[in-house]
């Protein structure tokens, strides 16, 4: 194990796999200015700067994937993809299905998000649900240096392409990164910690909060378990299912506003899928249906926060005792 | 312009004609599919097919070509079996894309064909990629992106253009200007008749010719096509040509100028080139009936086979969206 942080474990992932795969290259604005380690490893062919153009950044990966190179493009902040949108959705993400299957797009499209920057609406977005509701990409969103490497690593060896959005509030957040290989596989989420009266399903930035908040619980004798989606497509069903089977109480909690979110597709797989194991109704806790602010305190507000999900928690957990028969 | 051809095998007058007459039997036969209904909306590419035969016979087979929907002649020049083409478009699974493309998105892998887009300019933001691929993994491959005037008015023709100028990218850029931007005639939208000067400015050559004649269109293309092969970078080629039906099926010109249709009516590609060569005496009209009935014959055998063919079975729907 090493500490890094996040944007180091991203870079070292791509260190990796350049290494071992000549096919795969980096591109995007100020990518060779600003990954001068790539650059000088892998030469001005491998790591590209180019124009502030995300259209044809996307499309140029698009074509190159169609045709035998593995590109990771760099589209900085996630806002920006609505330049990339066509490109990502109708191209990379239809193609393999129109053509009968006779292209693969195997790309990843790296994306900063989240508050922790102060940087304003137009760099801060948290739109991962719209590149979930498009068929053919898969989605991830780390909350960890260790899962960001093994994440990244093996979006570039997927065959299909990958929205890899990096939480602007982690990019130096240091954790413990394994030397070796330690590949994370795409849907696969981690239960961060074990508990048995509620589930606490996050992703990114707010597992940590969730993390925090499990604390505080912990302290008023109520066992909350932690599951960090880190892949939102192809989403980990099994693992959410099994814990909420487990707790029978789920608070779901995202940064990223509540309307048609993630949270709102893994409540309707728990009420579809496990119902009778419910024993309260479930409680999601998203930003608001507002741009993100730039005023710091504002920004902090705009994700939930841990006494709100302290409190969503204990209440839920409070509401069936009360509720349950007695006898 | 002197342009540099250097005489080199290739198809004759004859084939060439061949080739524009399949093309055009093809999209009547679509036309008339469609009119007896139901069918699907289709583009067809009538009036174009010199702008297709003279570029793609131009071609090398490891080259690959990226196409917008009027892409049917482009297809048919780089050899697509016509039957899977009409099993494609009636989305039947002999189709080449087993039916999930339809008439406005087939691709050809076996032929190079990497896409054919029917988002407007589609072709032009992966055509940089593509080359990319050629330029880093070898071979002397050139890619050919096919697009109209309408794409020309896109943001991502220039972020293309000038993409694969800063990266010495092989892509012949093919602009068929037709005149019509879906239904809105070019002199709406553009300022200028031509796109080919709006390669200069990014460092890139340009060369308008005559699009409704096939044998200047197969010699500027060799020219461009040569130009990309040697520098390993981008040209665009304007073929100045029109589109001899509505935007679509069914067919709607009446927001055409009848002058403007007329003049082009009377350049048509496929009746200037039979001019031609009942006058050098290469072929006599008894000739050219042998070789409408051919076209004509092929397309029926096309049609026989798609029509017959089993449509895809619908528990395979989604299949296929990941590899």
């Amino acid at each position: 194990m090493t500490q890094m942080t996040f944007h180091d474990a991203v870079e070292a992932a791509l260190h990796e796999e350049m290494a071992r795969d000549p096919r795969v290259l980096m591109f995007g604005e100020g990518t060779a200015t600003k990954r001068k380690g790539l650059l000088k490893a892998f030469g001005p062919q491998r790591v590209r700067n180019t124009p502030l153009a995300e259209g044809i950044i996307a499309g140029t990966a698009a074509g190159a994937a169609a045709t035998g190179l593995r590109p990771v493009v760099d589209l900085l902040f996630a806002p920006f993809l609505c330049f990339a949108m066509d490109e990502l959705v109708n191209s990379a993400g239809k193609l393999r299905y129109m053509s009968g299957g006779q292209f693969s797009f195997p790309m990843v499209a790296l994306a900063m998000t989240g508050g922790g920057w102060s940087v304003g609406a137009q760099h801060n977005h948290n739109l991962e649900a719209w590149f979930v509701h498009a068929p053919g990409l898969k989605v991830v969103m780390p909350s960890t240096p260790a899962d960001a490497k093994g994440l990244m690593k093996a979006a570039i060896r997927d065959e299909n392409p990958v929205l890899f959005f990096m939480d602007i509030g982690l990019a130096f957040a240091p954790g413990e990164v394994p030397e070796d290989e330690a590949l994370i596989p795409l849907g696969q989420a981690a239960i961060r910690r074990e508990g048995s009266d509620v589930t606490l399903i996050s992703y990114a930035k707010t597992v940590h909060t969730c993390l925090a908040a499990a604390e505080a619980l912990a302290e008023q004798g109520v066992s909350a378990e932690v599951l960090d989606l880190r892949t939102l497509k192809p989403l980990d069903e099994a693992t959410i299912l099994a814990s909420v089977r487990k707790t029978g109480r789920v608070v779901i909690v995202h940064e990223a506003s509540r309307l048609c979110g993630v949270g709102a597709e893994v409540a309707a797989l728990i009420s579809e899928q496990a119902f009778e194991a419910l024993r309260a109704p479930i409680i999601r806790l998203t930003g608001p249906d507002a741009p993100a602010p730039a005023s710091y305190p504002l920004e902090q507000a705009f994700a939930p926060q841990a006494d709100a999900i302290v409190g969503a928690a204990a209440g839920l957990v409070a509401r069936t005792l009360e509720a349950a028969p007695i006898w | 312009m002197s342009l540099s051809t250097t005489p080199q095998p290739g198809p004759t007058r004859p084939e060439l004609l061949a080739a524009m007459l399949r093309i055009r039997a093809y999209e009547e036969r679509i036309v008339a599919f469609h009119a007896a209904g139901p069918f699907p909306n289709v583009c067809t590419s009538v009036g174009q097919e010199a702008a297709a035969v003279g570029v793609v016979s131009a071609l090398r087979t490891e080259d690959q070509i990226l196409t917008n929907h009027r892409s049917a002649g482009h297809l048919l020049a780089r050899g697509a079996d016509p039957g899977r083409m009409l099993a494609e478009v009636m989305g039947r699974s002999t189709g080449y894309c087993q039916g999930r493309s339809g008439t406005l998105h087939i691709s050809v892998k076996e032929l190079g064909v990497v896409l054919t887009s029917t988002i407007v300019g589609g072709e032009l933001s992966l055509a940089p990629g593509v080359a990319l691929s050629r330029a880093m993994l070898g071979g002397e491959g050139i890619v050919v992106c096919f697009f109209g005037d309408g794409a020309a008015c896109e943001g991502i023709f220039h972020e293309s253009l000038n993409l694969a100028s800063v990266w010495n990218l092989p892509v012949l850029y093919v602009c068929e200007n037709n005149q019509w931007q879906a239904f809105v005639h070019r002199k709406e939208t553009m300022v200028g008749d031509h796109v080919a000067p709006w390669a200069a400015p990014y460092g890139i050559d340009s060369l308008t010719v005559d699009g409704n004649d096939v044998e200047s269109v197969r010699k500027a293309a060799l020219h461009a096509a040569a130009q990309v092969r040697e520098t390993r970078r981008p040209f665009l080629l304007e073929a100045w040509t029109y589109r001899q039906r509505g935007h679509m099926e069914p067919h709607d010109q009446s927001y055409v100028d009848p002058a403007e249709l007329e003049a082009w009516m009377a350049k048509d590609p496929i009746s200037r080139l039979e001019a031609r060569l009942l006058a050098d005496g290469e072929l006599t009209t008894a000739d050219l009936e042998v070789l409408h009935a051919e076209a004509r014959r092929a397309i029926d055998e096309a049609a026989e086979f798609a029509s017959t063919s089993p449509y895809p079975d619908p528990s395979d729907l989604a299949a296929g969206v990941y590899a």
